[in-house]
């Protein structure tokens, strides 16, 4: 046990430099940059797939059958046109972006006002409701899908966007009323008090004095939420039929389905299905990671 | 007095009022309608459903070796892995906490497989396993890559698992980063000085302070590999011979495919139970295991 002990000397202090001795100090050095060249090596494998797929995306179809792992002969950006045109990928970006903007931002909305409420005012009406909300949160959706489908036919909501963005809502409040109640529960009533003896209505309080300190709650809502909805596959396929209205993943599917094996086609197409959100993740990487940190400690 | 009573309610409908009736319309009415069709025969499309009591159900336990099948197969993905994504990415959030020089981008690079869906990563990753490994087979001659990973039930059954882990061990690694530097460090410290080893410190004093995050990240595993769906869907779609087949998909099946709906939410009613079973004693086990600071 040598090399624990040559550790805990060099952690003892708060900062290792200042009280280790110079050849300690190069012992830990050494073990940290073979620990860091390790994490690269992982990462690297981490990275393998994305290396596959971006490099044959740009291959001829027997390219790709001979020489799947070395780097291209030709490149073929023609493969990316056609998949583009194929997918019609700005229609289907379209509605993607469309539905996950609209649902997010009513779901933030009406979960954010539910959950003040139910903190504010503690009827039994309330409580009950609550209950049924985190007891919901283990509802699996293959659970509820077959009669759901149903549900929305019958209201006429069958392959419409507005039907989908509806399931939602409904699907989605759980979790959101959930993680806004735990927050709301925190926010000093001292706060509204000073609203209120300023002449606001309820309305007034909760726009203008409890919206605005949920921001980091609300960032936490509408982060999970995004990446389910834009991601969901199974909730759009029963619900949204016709080609025009389809999302990225139920026209990836479709692709997949119609041009089997034909990886010419299909890796520029999956390409072209990753990059919106892994575009929008590094953008927005400081607040995803956070996000996702306080939604699981309160989860 | 009966107009302050009036604005109340007013308040009540217009903060509470889109959220519940949301939850009641899509969750809450299917739930009890897909209870009444577990007893059904309905076929989807007719108006008829005919009560058939309890036949469903014991046809799902009697005669249905598919289903069982399912469940067996969804049992020992779940066990696999939960263990799997959890010991990767508390390792990960362990080494990335120390003061790395890449450490920052090494945290993105583990966490990005997770936000593509699963049905974008499962087609991914079918290219992989079919074109990439054989290439990598050949050019190193390693046997492991030689395999027909999703042609075997063994090997396609472990195909899925180690999508699963490459999916969903960054997410977990972030949940483990975040607790790990909530352990105060004056505690680690007094452990050090009290001579305890490296390891001495993570068994004793680290993980039983992380085990809020445990509790979240068995949660989070547990929920995501039981209802298993897009990657199974657009890696293996069950199969070889349906062996890779998880519940969701067989539900899915039995419905959409077989057009058998009273059968597929007996099925659906079944999973519910499980689910919520496994969610209710899991939380309560680690809860126990859980310290205060």
């Amino acid at each position: 046990m040598m090399h624990t002990s040559a550790n805990t000397g060099t952690n003892r202090g708060p900062s290792p430099r200042a009280g280790a001795s110079a050849s300690t100090n190069r012992g830990y050095r050494a073990r940290r940059l073979i620990l860091e060249l390790l994490m690269i090596l992982l990462a690297l494998v981490f990275l393998v797939p994305f290396y596959f797929l971006l490099v044959n995306s740009v291959k001829s179809f027997g390219d790709i059958l001979t020489n799947s792992a070395g780097w291209p002969h030709a490149f073929l950006w023609n493969n990316y046109a056609q998949a583009w045109t194929i997918t019609a990928f700005p229609k289907v970006f379209g509605n993607s972006l469309l539905i996950a903007v609209i649902s997010n931002v009513l779901l933030a909305l009406i979960s954010s006002m539910a959950a003040y409420q139910m903190v504010r005012r503690d009827t039994m009406f309330n409580r009950l409701l609550f209950a049924a909300f985190v007891a919901a949160m283990v509802i699996p959706f293959q659970s509820i899908m077959i009669p759901l489908v149903k549900v929305v036919s019958t209201l006429g909501l069958m392959d419409t966007r507005t039907g989908l963005i509806i399931c939602y809502l409904g699907f989605g409040a759980p979790l959101s009323v959930f993680l806004f109640h735990g927050f709301v529960k925190s926010v000093p009533r001292e706060i509204e008090e000073a609203g209120r003896v300023d002449g606001c209505s309820t309305y007034g309080i909760f726009f203008r004095i409890v919206l605005p300190l949920m921001q980091p709650i609300i960032v936490t809502v509408i982060i999970l939420n995004a990446l389910w909805i834009w991601n969901d596959y199974l909730m759009p396929s029963l619900i949204l039929q016709s080609p025009g209205r389809q999302t990225i993943p139920i026209a990836t599917y479709a692709f997949f389905g119609q041009f089997t094996k034909q990886w010419d086609l299909a890796l520029p197409a999956l390409v072209l299905g990753i990059t919106p959100i892994v575009i929008f993740f590094l953008a927005m990487q400081k607040y995803i990671i956070e996000g996702i940190a306080q939604g699981s400690v309160k989860g | 007095m009966n107009s302050k009573k009036s604005s109340q309610l007013q308040q009540q409908l217009i903060f509470v009022g889109p959220s519940a009736l949301c939850f009641l319309v899509i969750v809450v009415v299917p739930f009890l309608l897909g209870l009444y069709y577990s007893f059904t025969d309905w076929n989807g499309v007719s108006r008829h459903a005919g009560w058939v009591g309890f036949r469903n159900y014991i046809h799902i336990f009697t005669e249905d070796p598919a289903f069982l099948n399912s469940f067996w197969f969804t049992v020992k993905f779940t066990v696999l892995g939960v263990i799997l994504t959890n010991v990767l990415g508390f390792i990960l959030a362990y080494v990335l906490t120390r003061s790395l020089l890449t450490r920052n981008a090494l945290r993105t690079v583990f966490f990005v497989p997770h936000v593509i869906g699963g049905l974008l990563l499962g087609f991914i990753w079918q290219f992989i396993f079919v074109k990439g490994f054989s290439s990598v087979g050949a050019a190193t001659g390693l046997s492991f890559f030689k395999l027909p990973w999703l042609g075997t039930e063994a090997t396609a059954f472990w195909a899925v698992v180690i999508v699963f882990v490459w999916q969903n061990a960054g997410y977990l690694m972030v949940i483990y980063i975040s607790s790990l530097n909530n352990v105060p460090k004056s505690l680690i410290e007094a452990a050090q000085i009290d001579g305890a080893s490296r390891g001495q410190v993570l068994r004793k004093v680290t993980v039983p302070l992380v085990m809020p995050a445990v509790t979240v990240c068995l949660f989070l595993a547990i929920s995501w590999s039981f209802k298993l769906f897009d990657l199974n869907l657009s890696l293996t779609k069950g199969g070889p011979f349906k062996s890779t087949e998880s519940v969701a998909l067989n539900i899915y099946n039995e419905a959409f495919n077989i057009s058998r709906f009273g059968m597929g939410s007996a099925k659906a009613i079944i999973f519910f139970i499980v689910v919520a079973l496994i969610s209710i004693l899991q939380v309560r086990a680690t809860k126990r295991k859980e310290v205060e600071v």
